[in-house]
């Protein structure tokens, strides 16, 4: 038996290859699951960095005191001006058909930007002043070469008319590009270019904050009371069998139990960030329980004898030893529940959350919509200009969740109990 | 094969051939030391019982004899262990074909949850040795024959191993590991979770196999050890203390240590 | 002192704590009654529409019925007022994008909580892991953007140009999407699955000269594959309620099909499209939506009381 440890037989080779072809399927699974995440997240990085910038026009405008009423400066007809500053830089331009293409050229709510510049500073009335315009959505997607110029001087919906007036524009330095700070500060729009995320940032806030309200007491409590006082029988079996299954719904049926029970039997505002708050305070409920159930059986049961031995009842041995160690536990399970809640769209499709929202709502009452319903919404619209929108709210979603996921490590880091 | 020459340790072990012979055995474990300068040569078709109180080593030098403790991260093993004349830690040494030749029986029986049959012709299919249907079918009976179970089960191989009782499995991990005839077979306290009567069996059991196999067990019972082994090697704290024939390991040991053991003053 | 002081083991709580204490008992136990009250509160109300809508349109020809084009009666009289109910090819649908998530899940779920858990490093694990993790927790509103964005598109392209018929809203896409998102449940459930698996086993594998993989595929594997069986069906329940993906990936309109490269409705496609935007409350429409709600949750009730029974008894088995 001089080499029998070492000879290689054919069949002994084919099996260590077979190994190894073996470890590679292993690997391949994984490259494939991760890359999937990298050309996805990257994709839609890469598409949402330009809703970080728009594009601006400047103009010449003449602030005539003659059309502006000082007594009452909101009041005048801006829309007007702007058309004759746009004029007054292109002279040669006659046509109707044209000037109309020509005004086509700044976003139909560039005036509003003038007004509020008014209304701060009305001693500018009667100056000529240079004033930045925002650009329409095709010729902010033009400047971000989002789409390129065909052989027959078209690009998009933009004609060689326009493309050669946008030539002439920035090659006389009135075209720039700013950090979008409309996206952040502005409401929902039917433009693309005045869509912003603020209205849609807000209503999610409320909405979570409303889930947070009913699904923390009511889980941690139901949690005690299952893990603490319930004794172990058939009853408690089924209630756990119950928690688990609950888990397990998927989210549209707890969409239609909302609409089905909150709007309808209830009556409650539709489309309110406390409906929504409610739906998801219920999805989340059993995720909350289950986190806070295993976070009081961490708890070792030395606390509970030692409590008990100096003559605690049993509700002042759980709420003054038990259930503050089990604490942060509770609050972590609690975060990443609201996490999976705050990417949740579907039942907020079911009670109403899909309106057009411009306004912020300031109450839990008011109409509202969410994060991922603007997404949604957003994805659905035709405009090229929404696209890059749509993108950038994924980003700041992505980003939201990440931070509250990162509340929950540190949480948990932090507070970790060392028994 | 070699004779044995280790003349300064056991004159007696030169009448039989030498099949393991380990030289400076250092083991660790991470930064733990496990084994200390172990040298142990194990004579072939004899039982080697290897003692010892609790965290002595001696399962640590078992597994060694087959690389099990390969399979531990953190486990680094110095010295040589020639089995034949060959060293089973040089670079070119294929672990498989290395355990298809030293058996393993382990502490707790460890049935797979397959049939009886899939047991026994586990190794036998991994490792291609029976060419034919019918091949596999005798090599299974006559293992199961070896190991004392035939007749027990023949009339239900396609049940699931784990559905025999502890001795009854214990056995048919016996017959799985001589399957595929290995040269030697470790056992790592065999009986140590069965009952006395099925521990009879196979402490009987462990007697016929010495015929064709060479056997290194470790007990825990000194009896045990006293009634299966030729030969004995008394393990105290990392380290070998002692190594001879039972019999005179058992009734005139040399070391302070060994007569305290076996004595039961240690353990 | 001598005489003895008699203890006293008598309640002497004062009445105010054993108030507080009843108290507190139905506050606790009010609070656990919600959760049992969501699943009653989910029957009661799909359960109370539905039979509403049933009295419009038979049981039989819901169930059974082939086509699905659900549309509310302008007038009284009109031809072909209530339209048809038949929700077969919904369920077809469903289960057709569900089948193409799971062929493209499994595979690598498993491969990838095999090599995670039998042969990655520690180092490995603790990079890999998390990013599955992220894969898990990223909104499913995002993979149906991305799948009709990009996947959709690549797919038509790839099928055109070798000469298939690609739908634009094909059910492969969406499937494909889906498969991406429920690989992360596979593979971290399968892992907990196969970390069950005693080192015994292992042990005996390796003793008798098998290499990794084939431990791994002999022993392991059918050793854990009750316990994968169960982790599987619960991937499947996810599978067929999702409803962002499809909704944003998957097609309107209902179609009896098994060809991949065709567009599909789901169930919760329809009860989306039934159910956004202005809608009158006793129309056999808008009913439809609440029976195929009823639908949905028994049938992913039944997978996951399927599953859980699995797993409890495999962990059962080798505790």
């Amino acid at each position: 038996m001089t080499d029998t440890f070492t000879k290689r037989t054919p069949h002994l080779a084919r099996r260590h290859a077979r190994e190894i072809r073996f470890q590679w399927l292993g690997k391949i699974a994984i490259s494939i699951a991760v890359g999937f995440l990298l050309i996805m997240v990257g994709t839609i990085s890469w598409m949402g960095a330009g809703a970080l910038k728009q594009t601006q026009i400047s103009l010449q405008v003449y602030l005539d005191p003659q059309e502006i009423d000082t007594s009452a400066v909101e009041k005048a007809d801006y829309g007007a001006m702007v058309k004759t500053a746009l004029r007054a830089t292109f002279p040669e331009v006659k046509k109707r058909r044209d000037t109309r293409k020509l005004y086509k050229l700044l976003s139909s709510q560039a005036a509003f930007g003038l007004q509020r510049q008014i209304k701060e500073n009305p001693d500018l009335i009667g100056q000529t002043k240079s004033v930045w315009f925002i650009a329409s959505d095709d010729v902010d997607m033009f400047f971000k070469a989002n789409i390129t110029v065909d052989t027959n001087g078209n690009a998009g919906k933009l004609d060689e008319k326009q493309v050669q007036w946008l030539a002439t524009l920035d090659k006389s330095g009135a075209v720039r590009s700013r950090f979008n700070t409309g996206f952040f500060l502005s409401g929902d729009s039917r433009e693309p270019e005045l869509a912003g995320i603020l209205s849609a940032f807000a209503g999610t806030t409320l909405t979570l904050f409303v889930c947070f309200l009913l699904s923390f007491p009511i889980g941690i409590l139901a949690a005690v009371y299952l893990e603490e006082f319930i004794p172990e029988n058939r009853w408690s079996d089924l209630i756990e069998v119950n928690i688990n299954n609950l888990a397990a719904v998927p989210s549209i049926v707890f969409g239609l139990l909302g609409l089905a029970v909150f709007l309808n039997a209830f009556d409650l505002p539709r489309s309110s960030p406390l409906v929504g708050g409610m739906v998801l305070a219920l999805m989340t409920l059993p995720t909350i329980i289950i986190a806070s159930r295993s976070a009081l059986r961490s708890v070792p049961p030395s606390i509970r004898e030692a409590a008990l031995g100096i003559g605690a009842t049993r509700t002042q041995m759980v709420f003054h030893h038990v259930a503050p160690l089990a604490m942060s536990g509770m609050l972590t399970g609690t975060i990443i529940g609201m996490a999976r809640a705050l990417g949740e769209t579907a039942p907020l499709l079911m009670i109403g959350m899909v309106a057009f929202i411009v306004d912020t709502p300031t109450s839990i009452l008011q109409p509202a919509t969410a994060l991922p319903v603007q997404i949604f919404l957003w994805a659905d619209s035709p405009e090229r200009g929404f696209l890059e929108k749509t993108s950038a709210a994924i980003i700041v979603l992505i980003a939201f969740l990440i931070a509250m996921n990162l509340i929950a490590i540190i949480l948990r880091n932090k507070y970790r109990q060392r028994f | 094969m070699t004779l044995a020459v280790s003349t300064s340790v056991e004159p007696e072990t030169q009448i039989d051939q030498v099949i393991v012979k380990a030289s400076d055995i250092n083991v660790f474990y991470g930064d733990k030391q496990a084994l200390y300068t172990v040298s142990l040569h194990v004579p072939q078709n004899k039982v080697t019982a290897l003692i010892g109180p609790s965290g002595c080593g001696k399962t640590t030098f078992l597994k060694c004899i087959n690389r099990m403790n390969d399979l531990i991260d953190i486990c680094r093993v110095e010295g040589e262990i020639l089995v034949g004349d060959q060293d089973i830690y040089a670079p070119a040494v294929d672990v498989v074909a290395l355990r298809a030749h030293i058996g393993m029986v382990f502490q707790k029986p460890n049935p797979f949850p397959k049939s009886i049959f899939d047991n026994v012709a586990y190794g036998l299919r991994i490792h291609n040795i029976a060419t034919s249907k019918t091949e596999l079918a005798d090599r299974v009976e006559s293992s199961l024959r070896s190991a004392a179970l035939w007749e027990e089960v023949k009339d239900r191989l396609d049940q699931p191993g784990t559905s025999l009782s502890g001795g009854q499995q214990q056995r048919l991990c016996i017959a799985r590991a001589i399957a595929i005839q290995p040269k030697i077979i470790l056992m790592d306290e065999p009986a140590s979770a069965l009952d006395p009567i099925a521990t009879a069996k196979i402490e009987e059991l462990i007697d016929d196999l010495r015929q064709n196999y060479t056997i290194i067990i470790v007990t825990h019972s000194m009896q045990q050890a006293a009634r299966v082994s030729q030969y004995t090697a008394f393990f105290h704290m990392g380290e070998l203390v002692e190594h001879g024939k039972t019999k005179s390991i058992f009734t005139a040991p040399n070391d302070e240590r060994t007569q305290n053991y076996i004595t039961g003053r240690i353990g | 002192m001598t005489t003895h002081q008699r203890l006293s083991l008598t309640r002497t709580i004062p009445l105010r704590a054993r108030v507080y204490e009843t108290l507190v008992h139905l506050l606790l136990l009010t609070s656990s009654l919600v959760a049992v009250g969501v699943t009653i509160g989910i029957v009661f109300s799909l359960a109370f529409e539905a039979f509403e809508f049933f009295k419009r349109v038979p049981v039989e020809d819901f169930l059974f019925g082939l086509e699905w084009s659900p549309q509310t009666a302008i007038r009284e009289d009109q031809v072909g007022a209530q339209g048809s109910f038949g929700a077969v090819p919904l369920i077809t649908g469903t289960l057709l994008i569900s089948a193409i998530a799971m062929i493209v899940a499994t595979p690598l779920g498993l491969a990838s909580a095999v090599y995670l858990s039998e042969y990655a490093g520690p180092r490995t694990r603790a990079v890999v892991k998390p990013v599955l993790e992220i894969l898990a927790g990223i909104p499913t509103v995002v993979y149906g953007f991305f799948a009709a964005l990009v996947i959709a598109p690549f797919i038509r392209m790839a099928g055109t140009s070798a000469g298939l018929e690609v739908a634009s809203e094909s059910a492969l896409a969406a499937g494909l999407a889906m498969g991406i998102m429920i690989v992360p449940l596979i593979s971290s459930l399968s892992d907990d699955v196969i970390n069950a698996v005693p080192q015994a086993l292992r042990d005996a594998s390796y003793g008798l000269g098998a290499t990794q993989s084939e431990t791994i595929r002999k022993v392991i594997l059918p050793a854990a594959i009750s316990g994968i069986a169960g982790s599987l069906l619960l991937a499947a329940s996810t599978a067929i309620g999702e409803t962002m993906i499809v909704v944003m990936a998957a097609g309107l309109a209902a179609n009896l099909s098994a060809n991949p490269l065709e567009a599909v409705t789901t169930i919760t496609v329809q009860i989306v499209s039934l159910l956004t935007g202005d809608q009158e409350f006793d129309s056999a429409k808008t009913l439809s939506a609440f029976a195929l709600g009823l639908l949905l949750f028994f049938v992913t009730l039944a997978l996951n009381v399927a599953a859980q029974r699995i797993v409890k008894h495999y962990r059962e088995q080798y505790d």
